[in-house]
């Protein structure tokens, strides 16, 4: 009779526990939206919009992030799940090509209507729109005043230049870059350059951002469509990434056949102790910088350069001004379902709360016509972007890198760059491997 | 007795049959169809035909593939002709011999990641003094997962090889010296061919371990310099992510390397399990 019992209460143990594995794996309630989060670093502010939102509407949002660089894996596997991502985001026009079949018209929804700037905006074949940026970022070379002012306080400098402000193209950086070279010591920094990142996996600011120029400069010339993606990259201006990219790895704080071994995060700690005097990277490095523990550099010293690189138009230069985050909405998700995310992208972009979220927690500089000039972030890189911005002189150069074809690409760019600093390979060599690993990649997509 | 419980047979069985099922056989049949598909998501796939296997065998697949197999071979000799030494000096009664095992067990327990980050700092704080780091040449990468494997693999096939050692009757040494046997002719004699079971399990774990090994090939060089470094696994999870639309073929090489690894794990077991029977 005991054994008997024994045996029953240890049967319903373990069909409870079945039960417990099937039920327990998640079932959305019904007024729920699910936003899949790109950017971890403010994984955590998206919680406190969360429970705002559902003290306003009762319509709770639910929030989850992607570990960093594993967006489309998670992208992936999420929506192919019955209770699939809401809404989502795309890199741009690759992107697309990609999410195509995932990513509902929003032509007609209030958000598309308060795009300050129309053409940002992600369009179909059909002329549709299906994808909204939601924040608008921007990159250049980061200097740091201090040391700067130490440098043309020398006595003992051998250039003409005498103040920040007249580094206006790349010779007169580049004349600075190496007379400081020959100053370390008395600048107490170890190069003027942080690290060129050529870790497999942290090498984007270079084969992407600071790719773009040359690319950029072709499309301008030739006339490209770059949102539709272009069949061939001929890497005419292949020169002016070089420029730039040898006065990295030459005046960099790390030797260059080292640079494979750093990281992004490498070189912005390197920038805030302190050790260098520039490095190349967007707004939102501000972030990474101010929490480094010892960090020297005041806000007052902040400023932003654009990626002069030897062109003739240097001078009218202005920062590489535009976003690879685009918002969708998944059109596999029933009506209402993407109804309310449409309406909560719009709550969060215009309305009182929701702005200042944006602009206080989430830090974003939006392309959105509902934010007042004086709704903007309060970080030092941030106020740079306007202070360039506000010069109608300049030439903002746009995100054109958003249609490098994938992945693959940009890591065999990416360790080809990393094989030119070793000296394993020429700069040649460089430009024919992107050259034809362009042309295999696009032909594969197509 | 029997018969009472084997009533129960469908109750017992159907908690591990039901997460079989979910958790490899029905991913097992739906990958093995995926492969033969052009998809994004694997809820969503139009059926292509060979497609897929045709891009497969591209020149990074068929390189990776020699690099895996020539890098399997190596862990293989080394790992259980290391652990098999170490084995042999722990078995001797020495003081301080528990000790000693959980040493070298130890590095077993680190996961593969952290084992791949620390091996890089390691590796390339010494490279850094002749100017180079472990990107430099394939062969670097290849040394350093060479080091990395039988650093945490020693220890694992070690505690095997111990307990094969220590099931040798004592008898049969004591005879083995007794007849005048020389320690060399007592190791090829009596103590290999009665530890035959565990080589045949140390190979077996060995060869497929290193054959599918990602996380510390991931962790150490990511494929640097310019994915020859790349084993077959990270090959396979760089083609599946790497660009738009070639998840399928990523699926096709999945199913070829599990086709290859299956292959060469039975007929290394039916070599090694001959030699079983011989004794």
């Amino acid at each position: 009779m005991k054994k008997r019992f024994i045996s029953f209460i240890l049967l319903s143990a373990i069909a409870v526990s079945t039960m417990l594995i099937f039920t327990s794996c998640g079932k959305k309630s019904d007024n729920e939206i699910y936003f899949l989060n790109f950017k971890p670093e403010i994984a955590e502010k998206y919680e406190e919009i969360s429970k705002t939102y559902e003290a306003i509407t009762g319509i709770k949002v639910k929030f989850s992030t992607a570990a960093a660089n594993t967006y489309e894996q998670t992208l992936k596997s999420e929506i192919a799940k019955k209770d699939a991502p809401t809404i989502f985001q795309i890199n741009g026009p690759i992107g697309y090509e990609t999410w195509k079949n995932y990513c509902a018209d929003l032509t007609d929804t209030q958000l598309y209507s308060i795009l300050s700037d129309k053409t940002l905006a992600i369009k179909g074949e059909d002329g549709k729109v299906y994808g909204i940026p939601y924040v608008i970022e921007a990159y250049g070379i980061i200097c740091n005043l201090s040391k700067f002012d130490e440098y043309f306080a020398l006595t003992n400098r051998q250039t003409e230049i005498n103040s920040f402000e007249e580094i206006t193209d790349f010779y007169s950086l580049r004349t600075v870059v190496e007379d400081m070279t020959l100053h370390l010591d008395e600048l107490s920094i170890k190069g003027v350059f942080g690290s060129t990142s050529l870790l497999s996996g942290e090498d984007w600011r270079w084969q992407t951002h600071l790719a773009n120029i040359p690319f950029y400069l072709e499309a301008k010339e030739q006339n490209y469509n770059v949102g539709t993606g272009v069949e061939e990259f001929k890497f005419t201006h292949n020169v002016k990434m070089k420029n730039l990219f040898d006065l990295y790895i030459n005046n960099s704080v790390t030797e260059r056949s080292l640079l494979g071994s750093k990281s992004v995060s490498d070189s912005m700690a390197e920038f805030a102790l302190g050790q260098c005097a520039m490095i190349q990277n967007g707004n939102w490095a501000w972030a990474q910088i101010k929490d480094v523990s010892g960090n020297t550099v005041k806000e007052s010293d902040v400023r932003f350069l654009p990626l002069y690189n030897g062109g003739s138009d240097d001078s009218d230069m202005g920062l590489c001004i535009g976003t690879e985050n685009y918002i969708c909405i998944n059109k596999n998700a029933s009506e209402e379902d993407q109804k309310r995310a449409a309406d909560f992208l719009y709550w969060l972009y215009s309305s009182t709360d929701g702005k200042k979220f944006v602009t206080e927690q989430l830090e974003f500089l939006t392309p959105f016509n509902t934010f007042n000039a004086d709704e903007t972030p309060s970080d030092p890189l941030a106020k740079e972007i306007n202070r360039w911005l506000s010069d109608t002189e300049k030439v903002s150069v746009p995100w054109h890198f958003v249609a490098f074809p994938g992945t693959s690409f940009k890591n065999d760019f990416g360790s080809a760059l990393l094989r030119y600093a070793q000296g394993s390979i020429t700069w040649e060599d460089v430009v024919n491997t992107v050259k034809t690993r362009w042309k295999e990649e696009t032909a594969k997509a197509r | 007795m029997y018969k009472r419980f084997s009533r129960y047979f469908p109750i017992f069985v159907l908690p591990i049959l039901a997460a079989f099922i979910i958790s490899f056989a029905v991913p097992f049949v739906m990958g093995i169809y995926l492969s033969f598909c052009d998809f994004t998501t694997v809820s969503d796939a139009r059926f292509i035909g060979l497609e897929n296997y045709k891009e497969a065998f591209g020149e990074s697949f068929t390189h990776s593939l020699w690099y895996t197999a020539l890098f399997s071979l190596a862990s293989v000799i080394t790992v259980n002709l290391a652990a098999f030494f170490l084995a042999r000096l722990l078995t001797r009664g020495f003081k301080g011999t528990n000790f000693f095992r959980t040493v070298f067990f130890m590095p077993n327990l680190i996961g593969g990641i952290v084992l791949g980050y620390i091996w890089q700092i390691i590796i390339n704080g010494i490279l850094r003094y002749y100017g180079v780091d472990i990107t430099f040449y394939e062969a670097y990468g290849f040394l350093g997962l060479l080091v990395l494997t039988n650093w945490q693999l020693i220890g694992y096939m070690m505690i095997i090889y111990v307990a094969g050692l220590q099931n040798i009757p004592g008898e049969l040494r004591e005879a083995a010296a007794i007849d005048g046997a020389t320690a060399s002719m007592e190791l090829k004699h009596i103590t290999l061919p009665l530890v035959m079971p565990s080589i045949t399990v140390c190979t077996f774990l060995t060869l497929t371990n290193t054959f599918k090994l990602f996380d510390q090939n991931l962790a150490l060089t990511a494929g640097a310099p310019n994915r020859r470094s790349a084993m077959l696994a990270l090959d396979i999870y760089n083609t599946f992510y790497g660009g738009v639309g070639s998840e399928g073929v990523g699926q096709a090489k999945a199913v070829i390397f599990t086709l290859i690894l299956g292959a060469i794990a039975l007929l290394q077991l039916y070599l090694t399990k001959r030699r079983e029977r011989d004794v």
